[in-house]
């Protein structure tokens, strides 16, 4: 039954989203630099860009519609909800049952929906451009990661992320090979979905091959903080996902306050080094040309199917 | 779901796991460099493989193979490719005669045939790595793919390469490896071919100023 | 039992609608009549039938005999689970459309509405008779008028050729696939010479002849329900039609043909060979990437909700096939899962697709245009039609909390369990086919983002849009109705599906009920909890919630000002909405990437051209593989036989002589 101390780990988790999202977004701007040698900027960059943009006043085109002002709110209750199903501490969610893993991948579709519609809404040239080229990430990247969560279900034998991570976290280890295709494939997905170098430049505007800043161009303001904040919320849930899927050493089982609170710095370091290595995908590749990217995404796609192959026969059988 | 399994065997199926990654990396690769960086690669997963085979049936000439394994196939067979690619200054993409995407479709459905070609004599094999034979068939059919569907000349013994490699890895799971004399002879065997073949690519270069294969539909009769 | 019947009470609706109908005819002139009051009678007629249905469920099946038709073969009609739950869809979504007609055709410029009113009534009438008819000789009889009179509904604009031709086409394919139908009740009865279904269900069929009758019933049914290779009608026949008819074809019409199916393999054939469900699975799989490509490359809005109708009935053959194979298997329990993910995605489909297609009605009647090329920014003018078409396209792309993801969910589900498959190769390529239906799914939301993106958002393309006006009242009222469906399909997985259940079980004999009913009604979790749940109500709830929070937290802690302003656009200020993506713009990258799946026709603006102009052409494949092959001999063998042809009554008699003197001779006893 949903427990009072599964609820404040629940509403903890969120807050910690919350806060901790715009810290690894600054974490890994500030890997990136060292990479290039470059002096870094500080940790809490995105706190005062925030900051900055919630001050700001909206301005809107003219013909900028309701949906496109509701569109930031939209993704980002898609975005925080999300990183309330993925397990990051403990495994205990109350609301893990609301959605599982496929039920996941249909939120962060649904965000990306919004926020295409929300690109074409002005009308503008890069708008439409990004909206047009998002999507066209989403339909191959978004195949790759459910066969991803596929060949996790069939190892966990259930949907559920509390209980893929909870079997994969604490039983006898077990050496799973499909893992390391899905791993990948969840790399390269993750990649692409949070507009990393490979597919997508986080760190320009103006840019032919822009796609996420193509479609938030027209954003300023809160709409925009909102939007960051999304973006930001994205990558930890990502990250966290990864993290608790492929190394999920350290998750608190039940509701077990102790090994909560020791859960906490196993987080923060996991991520730091996610992060670090986040950084150092992104400095010793080049972004592709777009339409690479289908090909790269069409490769992914491939490794997670092939990944369930590995694990239909390889291990269901022997 | 299976917790029976011995980590040996787990590791065993990890490293093949891994090679037959490796071979969907190369097929999917496009770069000369990178191509032999992934077949060096796939050699050290081999003899990672073939040393935890060696420790757990405590065959000594598994330790030798693993050596052959590492000084061959990750060493000197690379060694060479590299100056290869060097002295015939291949630059560039590696042309594929079918897009990367198509061909690795064509190899999952490679890998279902493998591994359901596989099932039955993997039954017949008594050894705790017997799943890997599916995926040492699946390996030597991917590099056959990709001896098909490359146009340089060099992918082409690449993917030789590789199908040896996967040769090797059914030989080890199924059987623990082969007797020391075959194993001989069939490194003999890679590291001559190797090296004539060196010695075609310089021919073909000269005459056909390219090492491109399609060059070479010129030379039947007509 | 005493009182009306469930059964007696469909029969009245029914008559119901014929009378409606027969009154439009004889109205005809008074417009505001027929338009006004026989509509929206018919819509209360729809939610009859719905009401009527829902109440059905999970009794006994009620049996009748209706003596019409020829003597000795009186109609036996028949309500049990199956019928009942097409019954619902047959009339929630036509009440929908019925009002929404009201207001369509209540503006005056549509001729002849009376006839209009009588073959749409009469449409309804035939539909709701397939569901409940008994034996083959009503089944046919009742499957024979939903086509023509859908065919006449189509050909309603019949002044223009085009529109003539796809009715045509239509009612030729139709008839093809009316052939498969009978020839599929002629293997079933087993030469006996009863043509009633109760027994059918009884005959001792070999199992060459239970094949073939599975076959002829896919191919007969397929073809209504726009399976590749017999959907050419589709995606020709729905932009001929008016909107409302549309809506009615692609969301009742097709599932009937589904209902067909359901009826024939599961109800009236009582064995199941593995394969046909390989058989189902392969040609939904390639009827859902077919569909959903060519969705994706359509500039026409109609004709990319049609294609993307050939990928839901794609999808929903998926889940067909999945069933047949879990029942081949004696998995019943899967084999439900499956069923619930057919039956649910019925309905979701009606749902969402009426509602797209009465959308572009309302589009086409403010700006007579239905080229996406030519509309855009329509959210200011129509914010009405504009919001409820995001209900609409969300649950079409398939994502939650809307109708639409609920069936992939549970289809996916099912997906999950085919490796314990007792078959070698099926455990490994079942599994295998859900990529492939993930794909369809995300690729529908490409699809559908081109559909609403291009119509509703950006700006205007064209400055005439500007005086579009919104929905009209009755015209509101029918979409609102058909998004609340959508949304409390969504949202109430688990209600719906203990309704389902009734069905399920009657046709396999389990169901979800068990697990489900242990379950909060908020939540779906068919298998049990720990193996997979959803909660779409909670996933609604918290998105409006945090939605709300953090609108009011971003307002009290810092501001709500706004200032308009020409957009940004990178400073580029001289764009006109030319500059946006056209509808053929936004879909190039799918056209590169499956190039070979179309055969496409483009013309390259050259470097000094006077005019430069760039277009391309989508044609599909199978025309040029299937079709024109036959036409071209058909041509022929016809050119043979006007040889025959001499013109001369003299000749022609003595061609019906000799043919008398050589079936006198052969026909010997």
């Amino acid at each position: 039954m949903i427990s009072v101390s599964g609820f404040l780990g629940q509403a903890f988790a969120i807050l910690l989203a919350l806060v901790l999202a715009p810290l690894l977004s600054g974490w890994v701007g500030q890997c990136r630099a060292w990479f290039q040698s470059r002096s870094a900027p500080p940790l809490l960059l995105p706190y005062y860009m925030l900051q900055k943009l919630f001050n700001k006043e909206v301005v809107l085109a003219h013909n900028a519609s309701s949906l496109f002002r509701a569109a930031p709110f939209v993704i980002f209750g898609c975005m925080v909800l999300a990183c309330a199903i993925v397990p990051t501490l403990s495994t205990d969610l109350p609301f893990a049952p609301s959605a599982d893993a496929l039920a996941l991948v249909g939120i962060f579709g649904l965000a990306r929906i919004f926020i295409a519609l929300a690109g074409m809404d002005i009308g503008t040239a890069f708008g439409s451009l990004g909206g047009r080229r998002e999507m066209l990430i989403g339909f191959l990247a978004e195949p790759a990661l459910l066969m991803v969560f596929f060949t996790l279900a069939m190892i966990a034998q259930s949907t559920s992320l509390a209980t893929i991570v909870e079997t994969l976290a604490h039983r006898e280890p077990v050496i799973y090979p499909s893992l390391a295709f899905a791993g990948v494939a969840f790399t390269f997905v993750s990649l692409a979905e949070n507009a990393r170098v490979p597919v997508d430049n986080p760190a320009t505007h103006l840019e032919l091959t822009m796609i996420h800043e193509a479609m938030i161009l027209e954003y300023t303001g809160r709409h925009l903080a909102l939007i960051e904040w999304a973006a930001s919320l994205k990558l930890y849930a990502y990250s966290c996902l990864g993290l608790a899927l492929f190394f999920p050493w350290g998750i608190a089982p039940g509701d077990d306050i102790l090994a909560l609170i020791a859960a906490i710095p196993l987080l923060l370091f996991k991520l730091a080094i996610g992060g670090f290595l986040l950084a150092g995908i992104e400095t010793i590749n080049a972004k592709m040309r777009i339409f690479r990217a289908p090909e790269f995404l069409g490769i992914a796609f491939m490794l997670a199917v092939l990944g369930l192959l590995v694990r239909l026969l390889l291990e269901v059988r022997v | 779901m299976t917790p029976s399994i011995p980590l040996s065997a787990q590791l065993i199926n990890l490293f093949a796991a891994v090679i037959l990654l490796l071979a969907f990396a190369m097929l999917a690769q496009r770069r000369m460099h990178s191509l032999v960086n992934l077949f060096a690669l796939q050699g050290l997963a081999l003899c990672l493989a073939t040393l935890v085979a060696a420790v757990t049936t405590g065959q000594v000439h598994l330790y030798f193979s693993a050596g052959l394994t590492l000084l061959l196939k990750v060493v000197a067979l690379p060694w060479i490719l590299y100056r290869l690619v060097r002295q015939l200054n291949i630059k560039g993409d590696v042309e594929a005669l079918i897009n990367i995407p198509t061909t690795m479709l064509v190899g999952i459905g490679l890998v279902m045939v493998a591994f359901n070609v596989a099932l039955p004599i993997s039954e017949l094999s008594h050894t705790i790595t017997r799943g890997t034979l599916g995926i040492a068939l699946a390996v030597i059919m991917l590099a056959f793919l990709m001896m098909i569907t490359r146009q340089k000349a060099i992918s082409q013994v690449v993917g030789f390469l590789s199908m040896e490699n996967g040769l090797f890895l059914a030989a080890t799971s199924a059987t623990y490896g082969m007797p020391m004399v075959v194993e001989l002879g069939i490194a003999l065997d890679v590291l001559v071919g190797m090296i004539i073949l060196g010695v075609f690519f310089f021919q073909i270069r000269d005459q056909f100023d390219s090492l491109d294969i399609r060059h070479m539909e010129k030379l039947k009769d007509s | 039992m005493p009182g009306l019947l469930s059964l007696d009470l469909l029969l009245v609706a029914a008559a119901a609608w014929l009378a409606l109908g027969l009154i439009g005819l004889f109205a005809s002139r008074n417009q505001a009549l027929v338009s006004q009051v026989l509509f929206p009678a018919g819509a209360l007629v729809g939610l009859l039938v719905g009401v009527t249905g829902i109440a059905a469920l999970g009794g006994d099946p009620q049996t009748a005999v209706l003596v019409i038709g020829l003597p000795d073969l009186p109609f036996h009609l028949r309500l049990d689970n199956l019928s009942a739950i097409f019954a619902i869809l047959l009339g929630l979504t036509s009440a929908g459309i019925s009002v929404y007609s009201a207001g369509y055709f209540g503006k005056g410029d549509v001729a002849g509405l009376g006839t209009l009113c009588l073959e749409y009534h009469v449409f309804l009438a035939s539909m709701l008779m397939v569901l409940l008819a008994d034996d083959a000789y009503a089944f046919m009889v009742a499957w024979e008028c939903m086509a023509l009179s859908s065919f006449f509904l189509v050909t309603t604009d019949h002044k223009h050729e085009e529109i003539r031709d796809a009715g045509f086409l239509y009612l030729l394919i139709a008839h093809i696939g009316a052939i498969g139908i009978l020839l599929c009740f002629g293997v079933m009865t087993g030469g006996a010479g009863d043509y009633s279904f109760a027994a059918m269900r009884t005959q001792e069929l070999a199992p060459f002849w239970t094949s073939a009758a599975f076959l002829l019933a896919l191919a007969g049914f397929g073809a209504k329900a726009g399976l590749v290779p017999l959907h050419v009608w589709l995606p020709e026949a729905h932009p001929a039609a008016p909107s409302p008819v549309s809506a009615m074809m692609s969301g009742v019409m097709l599932k009937t043909a589904i209902y067909g199916l359901l009826r024939v393999s599961f109800d009236l054939l009582h064995t199941t060979v593995w394969w046909w469900g390989v058989v189902a699975l392969v040609v939904g799989l390639v009827t859902a990437l077919f569909g959903v490509l060519y969705a994706t490359v359509q500039n026409d809005m109609k004709r990319l909700l049609a294609y993307s109708s050939i990928e839901n009935i794609g999808l929903i053959a998926v889940a067909i096939g999945l069933t047949l194979i879990f029942h081949a298997y004696g998995m019943d329990a899967l084999a439900a899962l499956a069923m619930t993910a057919v039956l649910y995605h019925c309905l979701a489909h009606a749902g969402f697709k009426s509602l797209l297609f009465l959308c572009t009605g309302s589009v086409l009647h403010a700006t007579k245009e239905r080229n996406l090329g030519k509309l855009g920014g329509l959210i200011h003018p129509m914010p009405w039609v504009a919001w409820l078409a995001l209900a609409g396209i969300i649950a079409g792309a398939g994502l939650p909390p809307l109708s639409g993801f609920v069936s992939e969910w549970l289809l996916l589900q099912g997906f999950l369990f085919s490796p314990g498959l007792p078959h070698p190769w099926l455990n490994m390529v079942v599994p295998v086919a859900a990529a492939l239906v993930v794909l369809v799914a995300a690729l529908a939301g490409f699809a559908m983002v081109k559909f609403y993106g291009i119509i509703f958002l950006g700006q205007m393309r064209d400055p005439a849009l500007k005086d579009a006006h919104d929905a009209g009242p009755w015209e509101k009222v029918g979409l609102v109705w058909l998004a609340l469906i959508t949304l409390l399909l969504g949202v109430l997985p688990s209600t719906v599906i203990l309704r389902l259940d009734a069905a399920t079980r009657q046709l396999l004999g389990a169901g979800l009920s068990d697990t489900l009913n242990e379950q909060g009604w908020w939540m779906l979790a068919p298998i049990s909890a720990e193996r997979a749940s959803y909660e779409p109500l909670i996933v609604l709830v918290t998105i409006a919630v945090v939605l709300l929070l953090a609108r009011w937290l971003v307002r009290t802690l810092f501001h709500g000002r706004v200032r308009r302003s020409s957009p940004w656009d990178c400073g580029y200020h001289f764009e006109g909405p030319r500059a946006q993506d056209t509808a053929e713009g936004f879909s190039q990258p799918i056209r590169r990437i499956f190039e070979p799946v179309f055969r496409m026709q483009r013309h390259f603006p050259a470097a000094r051209d006077k005019q430069p102009f760039y277009s391309v052409k989508v044609e599909d494949h199978f025309w040029y593989w299937c079709y024109l092959p036959i036409a071209r001999l058909a041509n022929r063998i016809s050119a043979m036989i006007v040889t025959l042809q001499g013109g001369r009554i003299a000749v022609y008699l003595m061609y019906s002589f000799i043919t008398l003197l050589v079936l006198l001779m052969v026909a010997r006893p």
